[in-house]
């Protein structure tokens, strides 16, 4: 498992002077589930493919485990994109062996199985479902043994039933792999429900503006009276922090 | 119907409508089919259509190789490189647009009538289209499947032939496709100007004493055989290649 120290002074967009991230700096603890909530275009994407060696910044200090790192080559990762982002002429299974260094079946089809997704994999990604192919992204996350995974709004334009069955999937396969997460997400109930902790971001030029422990026990309920509750207090005390402010009007 | 029926229905009745136009013109100039049947058992057993076939098809394909694998090699270049683009351009622009009796006439002034100048005019010919349609390709390849290789680490050959070659199939098999019918006709006219065999210089032969019957039996040979390279070899990759697009959702 792998403990980060995140610092970005200024990020700017591709080819531009505008700036989107400013003064960026968090801790995520090991073994922790940490979800990143903010308005949309608050560069939540950018963080991500910054942790995962896509993009960096000048400026940028980004350690693991205490040790300063450039890319993603010092730890196992897994990333799941907002598009599952499956190579469309390749199998479900061919797709899963393609991020594995050898061939291995039997891991191929535990995963499958995990993701409820036994005997497809013989099936083309167009062959699948929306969600049945953000579960093949999930599972090839999990594929590597990740110590860190990365998810950028993974349940995004899925229906609620499927997106519950996914959180849920996602807790278990977390549990089995004792990895770090980084979480984005704009859905707070979402974040309430799987993370153990949530960090707030402001509107472009984003930075950090809250963040706060979710001090419930696991597992939690979806719209379970305790999380409903926690949400409630957090929404009375900042009422605006979804829109990226901290101000009370 | 199926797609084999109507293909054969399409070829049954340009048949029929060469035999019709045949008979009303009742000329040498226009021979029957079966006056073109009658010239292809001829030249096939007593001339050499046979061995002039195998020539010309084996300079075809010798050019067609040679270009294909470096017109994709510098296609995938310049797509993935802006900066050899913009150098090079201009220059393919110019290739593009000299006309092929230029680059024959040219190669056999300058390397003599022999094997090696009318393959070098043939590949020279062939290789700016091939470049073309495969730099497009590589200029529209996905980065976030290319991201996707980077972030899981895959080695330079898995994301070159898992990743980044099959999103550019598609492009190097039009341009194939295209190749193969263009190869075989500027080798024809590489023949006729300058080889003592091959089906260019058959033709040649042929024109000479108006033989329009084995002139068409020449052609419909070298057609057939190029309608047996589509079925044996292209279709197949088609399939191959379109794996995983026109699946529909179970």
């Amino acid at each position: 498992m792998i403990e980060l120290d995140i610092s970005i002074k200024n990020k700017h967009y591709a080819n531009t002077d505008a700036i989107v991230l400013k003064d960026i700096e968090f801790t995520v603890k090991s073994g922790e589930f940490t979800a990143i909530i903010g308005p949309s275009g608050s560069g939540k994407t950018t963080l991500l493919n910054m942790l995962s060696g896509l993009e960096n910044a000048s400026g940028q200090k980004i350690l693991c485990n205490k040790k300063e790192l450039n890319s993603s080559k010092d730890y196992q990762l897994g990333y799941v994109f907002q598009q599952p982002r499956l190579m469309s002429w390749l199998t479900v299974n061919e797709n899963l062996q393609l991020v594995l260094p050898t061939p291995q079946k039997e891991k191929i089809e535990t995963l499958l199985v995990q993701v409820g997704l036994a005997g497809k994999g013989d099936y083309y990604p167009k062959q699948l479902s929306g969600g049945m192919q953000r579960r093949v992204a999930i599972a090839r996350a999990f594929a590597v043994n990740p110590e860190l995974i990365l998810l950028d709004e993974p349940f995004n334009s899925l229906d609620a039933p499927t997106a519950a069955k996914l959180r849920l999937l996602l807790v278990n396969l977390c549990k089995s792999c004792d990895s770090t997460v980084v979480f984005v997400t704009h859905d707070l109930s979402e974040a309430i429900n799987l993370a153990d902790r949530i960090i707030f971001m402001s509107n472009s030029p984003s930075s950090i503006i809250h963040q706060v422990n979710v001090d419930l026990p696991k597992p939690r309920v979806e719209s379970g009276s305790l999380e409903l509750a926690w949400q409630a207090k957090l929404m009375t005390q900042f009422p605006q922090i979804l829109s990226g402010s901290l101000n009370i009007n | 119907m199926s797609p084999l029926y109507g293909r054969l229905l399409i070829l049954i009745i340009l048949a029929s409508a060469w035999q019709t136009i045949a008979w009303f013109v009742n000329s040498s100039d226009f021979p029957s089919l079966f006056v073109i049947l009658e010239s292809f058992i001829y030249h096939s057993f007593q001339g050499n259509m046979l061995t002039n076939l195998g020539v010309t098809l084996t300079r075809v394909l010798i050019s067609f190789t040679i270009a294909m694998i470096l017109g994709v090699i510098f296609g995938i270049l310049m797509g993935t490189f802006e900066r050899l683009n913009q150098l090079t351009d201009t220059l393919i622009i110019i290739v593009l647009n000299i006309p092929a009796l230029v680059t024959i006439l040219l190669c056999y002034i300058w390397f003599g009538l022999v094997e090696s100048a009318a393959i070098t005019s043939v590949v020279i010919n062939k290789i700016p289209a091939v470049v073309v349609m495969v730099r497009e390709g590589a200029r529209v390849v996905d980065d976030d499947l290319l991201n996707v290789a980077k972030v899981y680490k895959l080695s330079i050959r898995k994301t070159f032939f898992s990743v980044f070659l099959p999103q550019l199939y598609p492009y190097i098999m039009a341009s194939a496709r295209a190749g193969l019918s263009l190869i075989w006709k500027i080798v024809l006219v590489v023949e006729l100007l300058g080889r003592s065999d091959g089906v260019g210089f058959a033709l040649n032969t042929l024109f000479q004493f108006f033989d329009i019957a084995g002139i068409l039996a020449y052609t419909f040979a070298f057609i057939s055989i190029v309608l047996v390279i589509e079925n044996l070899i292209f279709r197949p990759l088609d399939k191959l290649i379109a794996r995983g697009v026109h699946h529909d959702r179970t």
